[in-house]
């Protein structure tokens, strides 16, 4: 299975997209023949997602060609690529919960006698189907919201074979399933193989794509890095190819380890929905970096800190003494700040002025404490401090960009004085100049004896400003790096590729 | 104040700045225009004083219903709110002079309580405020007919109707002042002054991205129920003015939620929230008396009014939808 056979079923040659002017795929290669798995590996943001959409008609590529079953295809749209054959199984399920398994897996094409449905046929031929990849336990009449996820997953994928798929997309299958869960699908896809059908698979989890693929093709920065033979690779080459970049940047000065101050923060065992078991201590004067996927609990640390969705279980205490941060205003009296990574959707206040925006949370929680007068003006001297370019205080923020709504935001929360600041992807979408500026802020900070907690999922960032780096993997701490990691030990952590440290 | 005004409209709009309160001014300049031309008497101080007066109830009804829009819900209840505290008032008091304020501070309270029910409903049991208040709506229509058995009883003392008919007689230059303008321009000024205060900034800003809101701390359901309250003691005083004015009945609130709403997106709020200015509310609300006004000079039929609140309203939101996309 390792060689390529003769005729590919899918072949995708110089594939090329932008939007609004930024190249996220660029001349990528990639060929799958029938009865393959062929697996897709990258960092978040690598142009995997992209590319699947291009290959189901979600996206036209700006360049090269897809070329399925011996034919040049433009796909006008999702349901162009189904009739020719290609489906996709989305991590998020594209089901009726109300609705049967067999009219789920019929939607849309539902088998018709005399104008009628055919509901007999309909039930009998999806029994069908479902036994011929090996599902004999699950009634093709049972109502879909009643089934597990990995159910509803044999349900996506017997639709997708019901429209006479010949090639699979499967987006992050394992991510929703539980371990044993795991196993089932593997089985699932071992039959989807020896009927032939091709399977582009999408995963960040390097034990699934090693245990189940015959080539492996990995995309970094929207280009292809390589395509391997997975019997002829090893986990620490992969992720070599994954990450492989050149440190450029310049990042101030860490922390010297007088600066570090006692621990201010510390979570004991602590979860919720998302996490499990987090143990993390936080000190006073020093950069802690959170590492890991999308997805991984690392924004859900940050908001369980905050209070947006606190903690169920475990033990949090603030300078020794426990406290429970039940909400965003009990987080922000104990003297928490939170930069959310979401800055259009939940950072700023779009049509509202900067001052407005900057003045946001102290008129909110500290209002009665502090003089109106006495407020806006250090405000306004925190906005002149963060060197917001070419906007006055009273132009609406959206019309600012991305760094500098940025560093509106981060005045907000300085007008508290907070203790600890967490930094969720502090700068996502901003341009190099302002990010060299909010990195600076965050080290002043630190300097000056904030605890601060920043996540971020660019690599060379994390590694430039961080005293130590968390690495977080399915909502729990999977290892922890000190200064000086490389960008290969934080990913091999955060993907799962070495046995992670006894805790 | 000769034509060239409305020529040089189309040029100006696009660049003011949206939410602002020139827009709305350029339209009650040609409207007074017309009125001008038309009915000269009208804007002679004497009858212009007396139009504010009458107009005062639906003025500060939407200055009510400005902090709700602004705030990204909306207020149905008001009308009939308003229907509600004439026909309580008129029972309670029965004529006896003796129990005109303490009537007139029940009023207020049942109008706050209204309202945070209203407030309570909709942010607490997350009960879209469409609903909440027009469910509020019907439960007031039926409460008022049933406790009042199918027709008003009982009669306003001429003390609570002084507020919405007296004036100060023989004032300088300006000749009639009524009670129910002098009411109408203190609370503006409030309004003015609690939309530039902590409070009123913060409630802009809930309507504009309630998200953000929560995670700076705001407590968002707090500020959008004092909203609702904010709305129901609008109603309460201005179901005091009209009561005044025109007595008692059932159809004393009848549609004023419609004008109160058509007035404020007239004034250049952004349903949905997070822009506009109580100012330009309340000039939305003068716009519309005026029109209606107008209307009336020119023969055309009172029946057409609320056609012409319906036109509008979607005239009114589909310019400032348009021009916000085209950004």
């Amino acid at each position: 299975m390792s060689d390529p056979p003769p005729t590919p079923l899918l072949t995708l040659r110089g594939i090329g997209k932008s939007f609004l002017g930024v190249r996220v795929l660029d001349g990528v290669d990639l060929d799958v023949a029938p009865g393959e798995v062929h697996a897709v590996v990258g960092e978040n943001g690598a142009g995997k997602s992209t590319l699947m959409k291009i290959v189901s008609g979600g996206y036209a590529p700006d360049g090269g060609t897809v070329e399925f079953a011996g034919a040049t295809r433009t796909f006008r749209g999702p349901r162009d690529a189904q009739r020719a054959g290609i489906g996709i199984i989305h991590q998020e399920f594209n089901l009726l919960p109300e609705r049967t398994v067999a009219e789920n897996v019929y939607l849309g094409h539902e088998p018709v006698r005399r104008g009628l449905v055919d509901r007999r046929g309909m039930l009998d031929r999806t029994t069908r189907l479902l036994a011929s990849i090996g599902e004999t336990t699950l009634p093709a009449d049972a109502r879909v919201g009643q089934l597990g996820v990995a159910q509803q997953q044999v349900v996506e994928i017997a639709k997708a074979l019901a429209l006479d798929a010949r090639l699979l997309i499967m987006d992050e299958p394992t991510a929703a399933l539980a371990d044993h869960e795991v196993e089932l699908l593997y089985g699932l896809v071992r039959r989807l193989q020896e009927r032939g059908i091709g399977l582009l698979y999408v995963s960040h989890r390097l034990a699934e794509v090693f245990d189940l693929s015959g080539r492996i093709t990995v995309l970094k920065d929207g280009r292809r890095v390589t395509t391997v033979d997975t019997a002829d690779t090893t986990a620490d080459q992969l992720v070599r190819h994954m990450v492989g970049r050149e440190l450029s940047s310049y990042y101030p000065d860490r922390a010297a380890p007088e600066d570090r101050g006692p621990v201010r923060l510390n979570l004991r065992d602590a979860g919720n929905r998302k996490l499990r078991d987090v143990n993390l201590q936080l000190r006073a004067g020093e950069v802690l970096g959170i590492g890991g996927l999308q997805g991984s609990g690392r924004s859900a640390l940050a908001r369980a800190i905050f209070g947006v969705s606190p903690f169920t279980t475990g033990d949090v205490t603030l300078d020794d003494r426990p406290v429970r941060l039940r909400s965003p205003r009990t987080a922000m009296r104990a003297g928490i700040a939170y930069v959310t990574e979401d800055r259009k959707g939940e950072g700023i206040v779009p049509r509202q002025s900067v001052l407005d925006n900057a003045l946001l949370a102290s008129r909110a929680v500290f209002a009665a404490r502090s003089g109106r007068a006495a407020r806006t003006a250090r405000v306004r001297e925190l906005l002149a401090a963060v060197e917001i370019r070419g906007a006055g205080d009273d132009q609406e923020i959206r019309f600012l960009s991305g760094g500098n709504q940025q560093k509106v935001v981060l005045a907000r929360w300085l007008a508290l004085n907070p203790r600890i600041l967490l930094f969720d992807e502090p700068t996502r979408g901003i341009d190099v100049g302002a990010k060299s500026a909010i990195h600076d802020l965050v080290r002043r900070l630190a300097r000056d004896g904030a605890a601060v907690l920043m996540i971020s999922s660019d690599l060379p960032e994390l590694l430039g400003m961080s005293d130590r780096i968390v690495v977080m993997r399915d909502g729990h701490v999977a290892g922890e790096l000190p200064a000086g990691a490389t960008e290969e030990e934080v990913v091999a952590l955060a993907v799962g590729a070495v046995r992670e440290p006894v805790q | 104040m000769q034509t060239v005004q409305p020529r040089s409209l189309p040029l100006r709009l696009p660049r003011v700045r949206p939410g602002g309160v020139l827009p709305i001014l350029a339209i009650l300049a040609v409207l007074l225009v017309l009125v001008g031309i038309r009915q000269p008497d009208f804007l002679a101080p004497q009858s212009l004083m007396s139009f504010l007066g009458r107009s005062a109830p639906i003025i500060l009804l939407a200055a009510g219903q400005y902090f709700v829009i602004v705030s990204g819900e909306f207020d149905l209840s008001v009308g009939s709110l308003v229907t509600a505290q004439v026909v309580v008032a008129a029972r309670l008091i029965d004529s006896d002079p003796a129990r005109t304020w303490p009537v007139v501070l029940l009023l207020l309270a049942f109008g706050a309580l209204v309202g945070l029910v209203n407030g309570l409903i909709t942010t607490r049991l997350r009960v879209p405020s469409f609903i909440t208040t027009l469910g509020m709506f019907l439960i007031l229509v039926g409460a008022v007919y049933l406790w009042s058995d199918g027709a008003p009883k009982g009669g306003l003392s001429e003390e609570f109707r002084r507020f919405g008919r007296r004036a100060f007689e023989d004032v300088p230059v300006l000749g009639r002042v009524p009670y129910a303008l002098l009411v109408l321009v203190v609370l503006a000024v409030a309004a003015v002054l609690l939309m530039r205060s902590d409070f009123g900034r913060t409630l802009v800003a809930v309507g504009d991205n309630p998200r953000t809101a929560e995670l700076s701390g705001v407590r968002v359901w707090r500020t959008r129920t004092f909203a609702f309250i904010l709305s129901g003691l609008a109603a309460a005083v201005a179901a005091i003015l009209l009561g005044g004015y025109s007595g008692v009945s059932f159809q004393a609130g009848a549609g004023l939620e419609f004008g109160a709403i058509t007035a404020v997106v007239l004034g250049g709020v952004a349903l949905g929230g997070g822009r506009g200015a109580v100012v330009g509310a309340m000039l939305g609300a003068l716009t519309l008396e005026l029109l209606f006004a107008l209307m009336n000079f020119y023969g055309v039929s009172g029946a057409l009014r609320s056609t012409v609140q319906g036109g509008i309203i979607l005239l009114a939101v589909a310019v400032s939808a348009t021009r916000s996309s085209s950004r």
